[in-house]
């Protein structure tokens, strides 16, 4: 994938452990996203999503840290970018929105005067000039009603309304690439899917790629063109929307998709996968899904299994799978 | 806003009320009027005299019961005096208290308003600085050095100003006052030095913690995700926030401007509010002493409403009714 708009290659994250340890959170993490397209990052609490999202704009906080791997954007090197580069590339180049907007907004600040700033912190533009723009982008992220909304405290707001304020925060300075962490998780139902749509459109008319991070297969189903499935810090399947959520080969997967309410076929039994993910600390040396797996074999508790091809650009992580395929 | 003043000034007025009855209870029912004459004129004071003594200052009264004049009781003559601020004459030496009031107000903002008004700007400075170098040697030096200047009594920096800034160096005068402006200044330097340094450490480690906090909220990581720097982050992020939980410590000390402080004024001889309730302490001035309580239980509620009239200004989330 050479036309690639954000390659991440071996993304090694860690936190300091017990006695001087440094536990990997993303565990050698290959992730590619293309110009204008969505790649959702799919897995549990815990597994490494957000740190791998945090990881790729530089803002893991201490004292985790980046050990090892590449992150390009543009084929250039992101990774020990200065300080002051790297703050250009933030909001300019890769714009993030969060899971609380509730929190993630500045309190004593109005909903205008943040979208101001994201604007002001990469043009050289005048106050009536970026207030306009603002305004425009109050306008395409549906708040009703902008200039009344510009001048809105946070607390003045609804939680969709937060959540467009984040939006348009995020498409100020017109990045190529919005990763959405959770976008939609703090808000109520009729409000998600609204959102979802609203960043769906976004990203059609301005061309922006999507890396939507999210542990919701139903909003994957909505917005992503691919899936990369993340468990306990390693990517363990990706694939084409179509191929993951119809024919998933990782036996998490498997378990993901049949413990959705919205995809599982009528009459069905919810199906969850037992026991939870594995902290950092207590990795297998193995495949890290072997305790939960209902299809584990000997070899999965032995040795971790590699990166396995398959037709269509899909790959997987799984010994059984492995062996069954002809390669 | 309006309400919530009428409301608040009412439960003020309990406050107050409150406040008062305790006076009376301890100045006029737990100490004897016997006691406070003697105490004034000395053990061996005659009997008449100290019988004239007590008319003069009105402890000759029923204490709270006088069925010929209902009002003519020291307790009403107690609240009477306090709420019309009619504060009479001192137990130890008949000046008017009103006028020692007015006296002491001058020498005690001069020690008091340059200290407050250095002291905020220095230690919210450190504090963003140690807090901007987090998990550095400069924070870490940083915390050390407020803990030891918290960790060491006043009463050293009053003495060891004294020594080194006054008898040794002979920058300042030991002690003393004179509200002349062209020696004010000296007389001030050092007991506003040695309330800052007394002070700082252990107000930078507050508002330290206070930006530290600040900074972990995601809006902070809202900011830096926008691409803001560091610099930015904390000066218009972290700060407007961080100053709502400071103006609580802050605004609730400026009615206290005016009395002075007790351990500054008596140490330097400065002849403000602070040297007045520690003279009176010591000459038995009970009069006097009932008045600067009663003055600092009113600044009290003052300071509160202030603080939160101070919260609507900085939180746009604080409305008051």
């Amino acid at each position: 994938m050479s036309e690639a708009l954000l390659h991440v290659e071996g993304l090694l994250t860690s936190f300091p452990g017990a006695r001087g340890a440094r536990l990997p959170v993303v565990d050698r993490v290959d992730l590619a996203v293309a110009r204008g397209e969505a790649l959702a990052l799919v897995g549990e609490s815990g597994c490494g999503k957000s740190m791998t999202a945090l990881s790729i704009v530089g803002l893991v906080p201490k004292p985790g840290r980046i050990d090892a791997g590449s992150i390009r954007m543009r084929g250039r090197e992101l990774r020990g970018l200065p300080v002051t580069a790297m703050r250009r590339v933030r909001g300019a180049e890769i714009a993030m929105i969060f899971q609380e907007p509730a929190t993630s907004l500045n309190p004593v600040q109005t909903a205008g005067a943040q979208v101001v700033e994201a604007i002001t912190l990469h043009e050289r533009v005048a106050r009536g000039e970026a207030r306009r723009r603002a305004l425009a982008l109050f306008e395409q992220v549906g708040i009703p009603d902008p200039p009344v909304r510009f001048g809105a405290y946070p607390h003045q707001l609804s939680g969709g309304l937060k959540q467009r304020v984040m939006i348009a925060i995020a498409l100020a300075a017109r990045p190529q690439l919005l990763i959405a962490d959770e976008p939609t998780t703090a808000l109520d139902v009729t409000i998600q899917a609204q959102i979802l749509e609203l960043l769906a459109g976004l990203a059609r008319e301005t061309g922006t790629a999507i890396l939507l991070i999210t542990h919701d297969l139903g909003v994957v189903n909505q917005l992503a063109d691919r899936v990369a499935v993340m468990y306990a810090g390693r990517i363990v399947e990706e694939g084409t929307r179509a191929a993951v959520l119809a024919a998933p080969h990782h036996p998490y997967t498997h378990g993901l998709l049949r413990s959705m309410p919205s995809l599982a076929q009528p009459g069905e039994r919810l199906a969850e996968i037992p026991g939870v993910v594995p902290a950092p600390d207590a990795w297998p040396p193995g495949c890290r899904f072997e305790g939960r797996c209902a299809i584990a074999l000997a070899v999965c508790r032995a040795r971790e299994p590699e990166r396995t091809r398959l037709d269509g650009g899909a790959a997987v992580r799984c010994h059984a799978v492995a062996g069954e395929s002809p390669q | 806003m309006l309400g919530y003043l009428l409301r608040r000034t009412a439960w003020g007025a309990a406050t107050v009320l409150g406040v008062l009855l305790f006076l009376f209870a301890l100045f006029f029912l737990y100490a004897t009027p016997q006691d406070v004459a003697r105490r004034a004129l000395g053990e061996k004071a005659p009997p008449e005299a100290i019988a004239q003594w007590l008319v003069n200052h009105g402890y000759d009264k029923p204490a709270v019961w006088n069925p010929a004049d209902p009002l003519d009781t020291r307790l009403a003559e107690h609240l009477r005096r306090m709420l019309l601020f009619d504060f009479g004459r001192s137990d130890a030496d008949d000046v008017p208290i009103a006028q020692r009031l007015r006296d002491g107000v001058g020498p005690s903002l001069s020690v008091t308003l340059p200290l407050f008004t250095l002291g905020l700007p220095l230690a919210l400075s450190l504090a963003l600085l140690v807090a901007f170098f987090r998990e550095t040697y400069i924070d870490r030096v940083g915390v050390v050095l407020c803990v030891l200047a918290m960790s060491v009594s006043v009463l050293v920096y009053i003495l060891g100003g004294q020594y080194l800034l006054g008898k040794l160096l002979r920058w300042f005068p030991i002690s003393g006052f004179d509200p002349a402006p062209s020696v004010l200044l000296r007389f001030v330097a050092l007991p506003v030095l040695v309330g800052l340094l007394a002070g700082v450490g252990a107000n930078v480690r507050f508002y330290r913690a206070v930006f530290l906090e600040e900074s972990g909220r995601d809006y902070v990581r809202t900011a830096r995700a926008k691409g803001a720097g560091d610099a930015r982050v904390m000066a218009r992020h972290v700060l407007p926030n961080a100053l709502i939980p400071v103006l609580t410590n802050v605004v609730v000390e400026i009615p206290f401007l005016f009395t002075g402080s007790i351990l500054l004024e008596s140490f330097f001889g400065i002849p403000g509010l602070g040297s007045i309730t520690v003279d009176a302490i010591q000459s038995n001035d009970f009069a006097t002493l009932r008045v600067m309580v009663y003055l600092g239980a009113l600044l009290f509620i003052a300071g509160q409403v202030l603080t939160d009239v101070a919260y609507t200004l900085v939180d746009p989330r604080v409305r008051l009714g």
